[in-house]
């Protein structure tokens, strides 16, 4: 697989590999994919909760090379956005960033579910809170 | 010590620089067409043949008249499969093969199920071998050919191919074995082993590509094969096509090497095979090895390195030509056949590194892809969700997944 320069970055120096604390309130984690699929991610945001913009970003993946790539990326892009800008990220976006072929398309799509699954974590905790 | 350090010598080996020596004059002098009986270029290129032949034929103790010379394993395995079905389908339509087959034996049965003939596919045990036992169950009065290999390509294990000749032969089954692996690397014996065909090919044990070899044997029972390439009636009019005289050079020779080294090359893998399974188990845990503990060729290491991708570890110890099971390594998105087969979960086969050893493979290149390797491993631990779940005490079987496959 001849990948290009920027899954190569990503692979070498993974930005914001780690873990938050998941059962702080202002913490969301999503962890979408499947060990037997061969991917899996973490990722997990930490939202200011007046502003609403995620001020920190960590994940986990196992996965290839564009997993890895794919959700070091959506820290990065997460980070400084408000939840409702960063629900608005698309696979797509990271296809082209990383130019990745077709065949790992869906790790960017595994991607995109992360930053969801995590944003709705965060939603589930504190506005379902709200509502009640 | 030069980079990357080649660890694939399953898939192909370089070639000894004594058989490109042996091969060159047959490209530009003595070039004549084997065939051509009325002339001194076409006796040179045919005695030159013969002599591989012979060459060939003393690596598998057969004698030279048994060996078919074909442009690799690939035609050979078609060629005794297909050439069987044809020549015996008013005997019979049944075949027997193993799930772990190379896929030119495997595809080959399932085109020849597609029009009309019955395969049985045999069960393996954990390790990948088939028991004789299970031979016996699976032959009808209609079988026509037992296909089994003689060592995986993947994960290595041996099968018990003299108890398998020793079954088929006692049944009046043709016995065809894959031995492209094997040869070279063990011991192999048509005539003790009771193989009735056997398929091998030059580039595996440092000869040159584009050349194998199919062992038909000619008595007890005398094995007849309807061609799959029409034309001249070369190889006894099962293989037509000019022969390819430098790479039949080249395998006769590379088999005669491989023949007075077999001991040596042996010892020599299986001391660097032992060496790098031997510090990765010790330094990194959660390891597991593929197949059978030691009924494996000497030069085969199949490891999986749990909540590890195959592939992401494999961008990380780029300094290391090895192959994967995993499915981001294939072009089918589907991890290996031949672990599932052998019963291990898709997710460890993600998890899956072959390394191969040779002739060329030194301590000083073990020594590197060691520190390569368990570096890798735990740069890549740190990152992995599951390795962090796994040490938090979750049991990853009782997490609800959510699987895009």
């Amino acid at each position: 697989m001849a990948y290009t320069q920027k899954v190569i970055d990503h692979y070498e120096n993974p930005r914001n590999v780690g873990s938050l604390d998941k059962t702080a309130k202002d913490v969301g984690t999503g962890l979408v994919g499947a060990p037997e699929c061969g991917d899996v991610m973490k990722l997990q945001i930490q939202v200011d909760e007046k502003t609403r913009v995620i001020t920190d970003a960590k994940f986990k993946t196992f996965g290839c090379g564009s997993a890895i790539a794919s959700s070091s990326l959506a820290t990065e892009w997460v980070k400084g956005k408000t939840v409702e800008e960063a629900l608005q990220i698309r696979n797509t976006d990271i296809v082209e960033e990383l130019s990745l072929p077709p065949i790992k398309i869906h790790c960017s799509v595994l991607a995109e579910d992360a930053i969801k699954a995590a944003i709705q974590d965060y939603i589930k905790k504190n506005d379902g809170e709200n509502k009640s | 010590m030069k980079l990357p350090i080649f660890l694939d010598y399953h898939s192909t080996t370089p070639m000894d620089p004594a058989v490109l020596e042996t091969m060159l004059p047959y490209f530009t002098q003595t070039f004549g067409n084997a065939a051509s009986r009325n002339h001194e270029y076409g006796w040179t290129a045919e005695a030159a043949v013969e002599k591989a032949r012979t060459q060939v034929a003393s690596l598998i103790g057969a004698s030279d008249k048994e060996i078919i010379f074909t442009s690799g394993a690939t035609e050979s395995n078609n060629l005794a499969i297909q050439g069987v079905a044809q020549m015996y389908k008013e005997k019979g339509r049944h075949i027997i093969t193993s799930p772990i087959e190379h896929k030119a034996v495997l595809d080959t049965c399932q085109y020849l199920e597609s029009i009309g003939f019955e395969l049985t596919t045999l069960p393996v045990d954990q390790y990948g071998r088939v028991s004789a036992e299970d031979v016996v169950k699976a032959i009808r009065p209609d079988t026509i050919l037992v296909s089994v290999m003689f060592a995986n390509n993947e994960i290595g294990s041996i099968n018990p191919i003299a108890e398998i000749g020793r079954v088929c032969k006692e049944r009046g089954v043709v016995f065809h074995t894959d031995a492209v692996q094997a040869c070279g690397k063990i011991p192999v014996d048509v005539e003790k082993m009771g193989i009735d065909l056997l398929s091998l090919t030059a580039h595996k044990m440092y000869g040159p590509k584009g050349v194998g070899a199919l062992y038909v044997r000619r008595r007890n029972p005398r094995v007849r094969l309807s061609p799959i390439v029409h034309g001249g009636g070369h190889e006894r009019g099962m293989r037509s096509g000019t022969l390819n005289v430098p790479g039949i050079v080249g395998f006769g020779k590379a088999a005669e090497i491989a023949k007075a080294r077999l001991q040596l090359d042996t010892e020599h893998s299986s001391r660097l095979r032992d060496k790098l399974w031997n510090a990765i188990r010790s330094r990194v845990d959660e390891v597991h090895l593929n197949g059978h503990p030691t009924e494996r060729l000497p030069h085969n290491l199949n490891v999986s390195f749990a909540y590890v991708e195959g592939e992401s570890l494999m961008m990380g110890i780029k300094e290391l030509a090895v192959s994967s099971g995993s499915a981001c390594t294939s072009a089918s998105l589907e991890p290996s056949y031949v672990l599932k087969s052998i019963g291990v979960g898709d997710e460890l086969a993600h998890s899956s590194i072959r390394f191969s050893v040779g002739r060329n493979t030194t301590d000083e290149e073990i020594d590197f892809a060691i520190e390569r390797v368990v570096a890798t491993v735990k740069k890549l631990r740190e990152l992995s969700p599951l390795y962090e779940m796994v040490k938090e005490g979750v049991d990853l079987k009782s997490v609800v997944w959510t699987g895009h496959h």
